[in-house]
This record gives structure tokens, sequence and C-alpha cells, in this order.
């Protein structure tokens, strides 16, 4: 091949993996920071004040949900199957909140470990189907 | 083929038959899945909106990839029409990437309950456009139109690390957004009645790409030549 360009290659190659190890470098470093969220686990041994604003999220544990008869209130516990969390949280709840689904709430941990939520998303997954199956797939189980 | 009176005359054969296709398999690739697909479970039917966010999502980031290889050949073997096509491909990457941004966040306000949250899959997306828009940006500024082909050929192909990124986002880091649905390792999770209709609307945009992009790209070569003598002997044969 034509010498220079040979070596026009080299420099775009170098441009390339230079720049994807420039990206690597720095998501390498912020790593963990790029969650969304902390797992119950996570939030076990830490020292977070009560004042500062974090995510928690996971799965919303089978039959953990306490709904108050008066008011919005409600109470669930938050589980990644390894630890639980216990969340409060008064307010409009989105469609697909329900137990066995994933959801991200923010709010403050509280002294006494309970989460108290002013924010509750739902999280859903990548699994699509027609009621149907749904129905055929839970009958089966 | 690559020269540009050559490209003009046989794009203009193709593009009549390239515009009835690409319409006809968009359409009915949206009619599918929009009216005739089943509803989910889960999410009734406002699931779907996957039938424009994903293939938007997906063309916004295949579309950079083949800037950056535009950009490669533009680099190394100085070919005309390939900066072109990286220039007239850019815009339309942005678009897209605009549409799977926007359908994301109408997405995720009744199923979520949020329109935006800034996990690494969302805020990687929108750094794609923000390239995207660098590069049209860039390729604007310069007069030299063949110096502003290598000044965006060198961007699109330093800007290829965010493609990973956005890719794999979903596995490294906890996020809102749920994992893909499909992989080229496992059976998409998804039954077939509606990922049928999802492949023919990614085939539908691929070609609604496709139509664009040589749309622009004419554009592009008559501007760029508009002094030579095969555009004016083309043009004045039309008004005749």
């Amino acid at each position: 091949m034509n010498p220079i360009r040979k070596q026009r290659i080299y420099a775009l190659i170098a441009i390339v993996v230079g720049s994807i190890l420039a990206v690597y470098l720095v998501v390498s470093a912020l790593s963990k920071n790029l969650n969304l969220f902390y797992s119950p686990t996570d939030l076990l041994n830490n020292d977070l004040s009560p004042e500062t604003l974090i995510r928690a999220g996971g799965m919303v544990r089978e039959g953990s949900i306490k709904r108050s008869d008066t008011s919005l209130s409600i109470e669930f516990v938050v589980t990644d199957f390894k630890n639980d969390l216990k969340i409060k949280y008064s307010g409009i709840l989105p469609d697909l909140f329900s137990e066995k689904a994933g959801v991200v709430v923010q709010g403050y941990l509280e002294k006494e470990g309970t989460f108290r939520a002013i924010e509750v998303l739902a999280k859903h997954d990548e699994n699509y189907m027609p009621p149907e199956v749904a129905k055929l797939m839970e009958q089966t189980e | 083929m690559g020269s540009p009176p050559l490209f003009f005359k046989w794009s203009s054969k193709i593009l009549p038959w390239l515009l009835f296709i690409s319409i006809t398999v968009f359409i009915a690739g949206l009619l599918w899945g929009l009216f005739y697909s089943p509803t989910d479970y889960k999410q009734g039917d406002v699931y779907r909106i996957i039938y424009i966010h994903v293939p938007s999502a997906i063309l916004g980031q295949s579309i950079f990839m083949f800037m950056a290889i535009c950009g490669f050949i533009t680099m190394v073997w100085r070919v005309k029409i390939s900066g072109m096509l990286l220039k007239s491909a850019a815009p339309i990457g942005a678009s897209f990437t605009l549409i799977a941004l926007l359908t994301g966040s109408i997405w995720g306000k009744p199923t979520w309950g949020t329109w935006w949250v800034w996990d690494a899959r969302l805020t990687s997306t929108l750094i794609l456009f923000f390239i995207y828009a660098a590069i049209i940006g860039l390729h604007s500024s310069i007069d030299n139109k063949t110096k502003a082909d290598r000044a965006i050929s060198i961007l699109s192909l330093a800007g290829i690390a965010i493609i990973p990124i956005i890719k794999k986002s979903v596995d490294w880091w906890q996020t809102l957004h749920q994992p893909s649905t499909f992989s080229l390792t496992s059976a998409p999770s998804m039954t077939p009645d509606m990922y049928q209709p999802l492949l023919l609307c990614f085939l539908g945009f691929y070609l609604i790409f496709a139509l664009l992009l040589t749309m622009n790209l004419r554009a592009e070569v008559v501007i760029r030549e508009k002094n030579r003598s095969w555009v004016s002997k083309q043009f004045l044969n039309l008004e005749r």
C-alpha cells in the first residue's frame, strides 16, 4: 500500500484507540457513581447523613405493600434478594408500581434505617407479551 | 459509480423506486405495529411506542457508525463522495436520535412516572445527540468544504467511543431504563407476534434512511459542483 495512506491509517487508528481509551478511563474512574441508585445492600453499611438526597432501588417484596385507608400514605419493602429496605411514601404512584416489580425511589435514609421517599419511579423489564400468554405462563408456574 | 456526475445519473433512476419501496415498508411496519399487534400484559397499549422508539434509537447509533466508516475512507483514500456522504448523513442521524429521546420521554412518563432521569442510557444517548450537533456545526463553520469534510471525519472517528457506552450502559450500571429485549446471543424476550412487526419497522426505518441519504447527497453534490459543466447541462436539459 502507498506509504502515505498507511501513515494515515495508523494516525486514524491512534485517534480511535485514544478516544476509546480516554472514555474508558473516565468511565472506570466514575464506575459506581454512574449507577442511578443504591441497592439495599449498598445502603447497609454507609455513613450517609439523613439530609442527603439519594436514590435507592430494587424489587418490591411480595406481600409487603401496606396502604393507608385514609390517606395516600404507603409502606413497602424493597429487596435485592440479599437485604431489605423499608420505604415510606405519601403521594401518587406510577401505573406500573406493583409487587415483584422494580422501583427506584428518591428520598432520604433515616437514622433507624427506613427510607423516606419523596418520589417513586417504576422500572419495567425487557419482557413483552400479550395478556393471554402472560396468563398461560402464570398457570404453568 | 463514485464520481459525482455518475452518482447523480444512477441515483435519478433508482430514486422513484426507493421512494415507493421505503414509504410502503415504513407505513406497513408502523400500521402493523401500532394497530395489529397484541397489547402488552403489563403496559397495555402504551408499549406500542416501541415501534417508533427502538428503530429510531438503533438508527441513531447505526448512522453514527456508518459516518465513522465514511470518515475513515475520506481520510485515507480522500474519496470526495464519502465526505459528502458523511456530511449528508449527520442531520438524519441527529433527527433519529432526537426522535428516540422524545419518544422515550413520552414513554417514560406513563410507565416510569417521569419524563427524564439522568441514568447512564439516557445521558449517553443525549451525548450522542450533542456529538451529532457538533459535527453539523463544525461542518458549516468551515468554508472550504474539503477541509470541513476532513474535520468532521476526525470528529466522527473520535466520537465512535460513545457507541459501546450506549449499547452496554444498561448492563454495566444500574439504570431506570430496562436492558435490551434483543440480543445476538439469545432469543428476543418478546413474543413473535410482537417482534415481527418490529423487524418490519427496522427495515422500514433503514429504507427511509437510505431514501433521505440519497436525497441529501444529491443536493450536496449539486451544490458542491455547481460550477461544473455537468451540472449546468443536467439542469438545462431538465428545463427543456
